[in-house]
């Protein structure tokens, strides 16, 4: 079992989000994010999903995307190199002005914006990987007391090719 | 010039060939239907329950060949046909399904009769869209004929607003639809075919597994000639029956859960197991670490998901059955097979498909009168033990057909479905083979084969139970009987073991039930009635028959595998 990604071209239509997430929920397989929005085309969307799972439902899943009348494409970027990030908001609530300082740091360290900031509390606007996010939120917990976190789930892109640079 | 969308619904249909449809009116509806009243082209069918229509039209449309249409209102005239379409989707039957839908504004108000159908059938239906502006309109009709028909066939779904209906918009149907994320697989890759021919060249105890695919495809002659030529076994699923002549000697017979014992020896025996057209179903397998176990694996599939879902393949091929065949044709030569064929002749003679004789009229008696009277018959089935005896007893071949709900089980599907394929094949005789529990799920539909003037002959083999679940109580719950005898009343002792002297009447008389339709309606309670019965059924051009059989209640469905047991494990006594 092990995370996987999957870019899935889309017809822009009503119902085929609920179509995608519904085959994922009918079928019992093990979906970890999904965000979706238009591409390029208008008349295209492109999703970025995660899944966990082993390599013979894995396959199973691609099959089964490639089957839905509504899906253009599905392209495996589990073992392709990709640029994927998330953005994710965190608010550290209830703090002193040490803990200030702490949380500054913290955002130096990790290459975070502060976007917003109030007497006694702190906006991080992240864009980082899905991982480092994991882990800016197990440190923040470590630490605070009282932390608000809303994340957007990854998007990825293949990179651009070395030859083609 | 501009139409109105009912005048390009109707239009649609003609263009696409449609002679019938199974329509059911309801509010959302109405223009619809008012549109083809006043055309005669397309002759609309008028069952009693939505179900009752949609499994017509899956009977049709399996008998003909062509596309089954459904017309039916919003609300509950969609649900009713969900059961239908969840059918038609696993045993890949072709139908385009019209559900009215309440005008546009309306929708996502609860309005009356409003669901969200396509959302509520996205799972069991192949394509499913509410059409949102009446310029689609032609266009997704076409798309839905496309779909429907092609690839691994199925059902779409098309959800139509009442005021779509009515809006005026483009005249043009078009004459082809391109579909950016649909290409069903229309050729054969024959390096990976090569491969799959040249490890069955090398096997020595080779088998052909057919599914139904073979049938869809149309591929039985096909698979004839190449097993006949390289000398290969045949073993089928429920759906394959008939893939290849039942009575020819390369067949073994059924494999699965309630298979020939021979059939599922040889799929645990052999070496290359060749299968084509089936996704490897449980009820085909049983426990999965021992199916096959010596065997290496080809699997040709039109669908790439089923393919090394259920079992691991050594060789996949994604291929239509036919195309396939075809090629594969091109290379066949003969295997030297004879002591592999007399292996498993010897495991047919140890271990026959048999009943006992000695207790009353037996489905195997009654089956067999059958296979002698009916030249050219389409025989349709319901689901439970009837439906696994007819799967084992029935002879098909290329005069006979067999239609059968294999991957939904759905109880009720006999009745119905036979008398659409009668629609569809007015000059053949259609037979319906089912119980006493399936029939009475649709037995509404009567009136429906009396008015369509469809006279079918329906095998009524009636022993009080729901029989295949009895017989999974009376082998693995200790006899207890529970909800599972239809003559059960509240004066019933709580513990009965099976039927006595003073169990209650059956209820309802079928044979007055058939006449009060205007049927015929003949009880057989003895085997030498069977045949006179059968003869006299034949004789009834006018209106369907019920032949009610009174079989020995306590009858079980043998051999058997309990479920996720492995295929060799066969209870046979």
């Amino acid at each position: 079992m092990k995370n996987r990604w999957i870019a899935l071209y889309v017809e822009n239509q009503v119902g085929v989000l609920a179509k995608v997430s519904g085959l994922f929920s009918g079928k019992s397989y093990n979906l970890q994010s999904l965000t979706v929005g238009t591409t390029e085309d208008e008349t295209v969307s492109r999703m970025t999903i995660c899944v966990t799972s082993d390599d013979v439902t894995f396959e199973q899943i691609k099959k089964q995307l490639n089957r839905m009348v509504e899906v253009i494409k599905v392209i495996d970027l589990t073992s392709v190199p990709i640029h994927m990030k998330e953005i994710l908001f965190a608010k550290v609530l209830h703090i002193s002005a040490a803990e200030k300082q702490e949380v500054y740091q913290i955002a130096q360290v990790f290459h975070v914006e502060v976007a917003d900031i109030g007497n006694d509390s702190v906006l991080l606007e992240c864009k980082l990987t899905e991982r480092r996010n994991n882990e800016l939120i197990t440190l923040l917990k470590s630490k605070f007391r009282t932390i608000e976190v809303v994340r957007g789930g990854a998007v990825a892109i293949e990179s651009i090719s070395t030859s083609c640079r | 010039m501009d139409i109105t969308g009912r005048k390009l619904f109707v239009k649609a249909l003609q263009e696409e060939g449609v002679d019938t449809i199974f329509g059911y009116p309801g509010g959302t509806v109405t223009d619809l239907f008012d549109e083809l009243y006043k055309q005669d082209c397309i002759e609309v069918v008028l069952p009693r329950h939505e179900q009752g229509l949609i499994h017509e039209a899956e009977g049709y449309a399996k008998s003909t060949g062509k596309v089954g249409v459904c017309l039916v209102t919003s609300g509950p005239g969609a649900t009713n046909i969900m059961t239908g379409l969840a059918d038609a989707h696993y045993d890949s039957i072709p139908l385009v399904c019209f559900t009215g839908q309440v005008p546009l504004s309306l929708i996502g108000n609860d309005a009356f009769q409003e669901v969200d159908i396509v959302g509520m059938t996205r799972s069991i239906t192949k394509y499913g869209v509410t059409v949102r502006r009446r310029e689609d309109l032609g266009r997704i009709i076409k798309m839905a004929f496309h779909i429907a028909a092609t690839g691994k066939p199925g059902p779409v779904l098309i959800d139509i607003p009442k005021d779509i209906q009515t809006a005026t918009g483009p005249a043009e149907y078009p004459s082809n639809v391109q579909i950016r994320g649909y290409k069903p697989n229309e050729s054969v890759h024959v390096g990976q075919l090569k491969k799959a021919y040249k490890l069955l060249r090398s096997a020595k105890k080779p088998l052909i597994l057919a599914g139904g695919g073979i049938n869809i495809s149309k591929a039985n002659d096909q698979l004839l000639q190449f097993a006949e030529k390289m000398q290969i076994p045949v073993v089928t699923t429920i759906m394959g029956k008939g893939a290849i002549p039942t009575t020819h000697p390369l067949y073994v017979g059924n494999s699965g859960m309630h298979g020939k014992y021979a059939a599922n020896i040889a799929v645990s025996k052999c070496d290359v197991l060749f299968s084509i057209g089936t996704r490897f179903n449980d009820r085909i397998t049983g426990d999965l670490n021992e199916f096959a176990p010596k065997a290496k694996i080809v699997h040709i599939d039109v669908d790439t998901a089923s393919i090394s879902r259920n079992v691991a393949v050594d060789v996949p091929v994604v291929s239509d059955a036919r195309l396939a065949l075809e090629k594969l044709l091109e290379w066949a030569e003969t295997l030297d097979t004879e002591k592999w064929q007399e292996q498993i002749a010897e495991w047919n003679k140890t271990n026959p498909l048999e009943m006992r004789r000695d207790h009353g009229m037996t489905p195997q008696m009654i089956l067999e009168h059958i296979n002698k009277t009916f030249a050219d018959a389409i025989y349709v089935t319901d689901v439970g033990q009837h439906q696994m005896w007819a799967t084992q007893y029935l002879e098909l071949d290329a005069w006979h057909q067999m239609i059968t709900s294999g991957g939904l089980g759905t109880m009720g599907f006999g009745l119905p479905a036979a008398i659409g394929a009668k629609i569809g094949n007015p000059d053949r005789e259609v037979v319906c083979i089912t119980g006493d529990g399936g029939l009475q799920m649709n037995i509404q539909e009567m009136a429906t084969a009396v008015v369509q003037g469809a006279p079918v002959i329906i095998c009524l083999f009636n022993n009080y139970y729901l029989g295949m679940v009895r017989q999974m109580q009376q082998l693995f719950y200790g006899k207890r009987y529970a909800a599972t005898c239809l003559r059960r009343r509240k004066t019933c002792p709580a513990n009965c073991k099976g039927p006595n002297e003073a169990c209650p009447p059956y209820t309802p008389d079928f044979i007055a039930l058939a006449e009060s339709y205007g049927a015929h309606g003949i009880r057989v309670e003895r085997e030498e009635d069977i045949q006179a019965a059968l003869d006299q059924a034949r004789t009834y051009k006018d209106a369907p028959t019920i032949i009610e059989f009174m079989i020995a209640t306590e009858e079980i469905v043998l051999p058997m595998v309990k479920g996720g047991n492995p295929m060799s494990e066969m209870i046979l006594k």
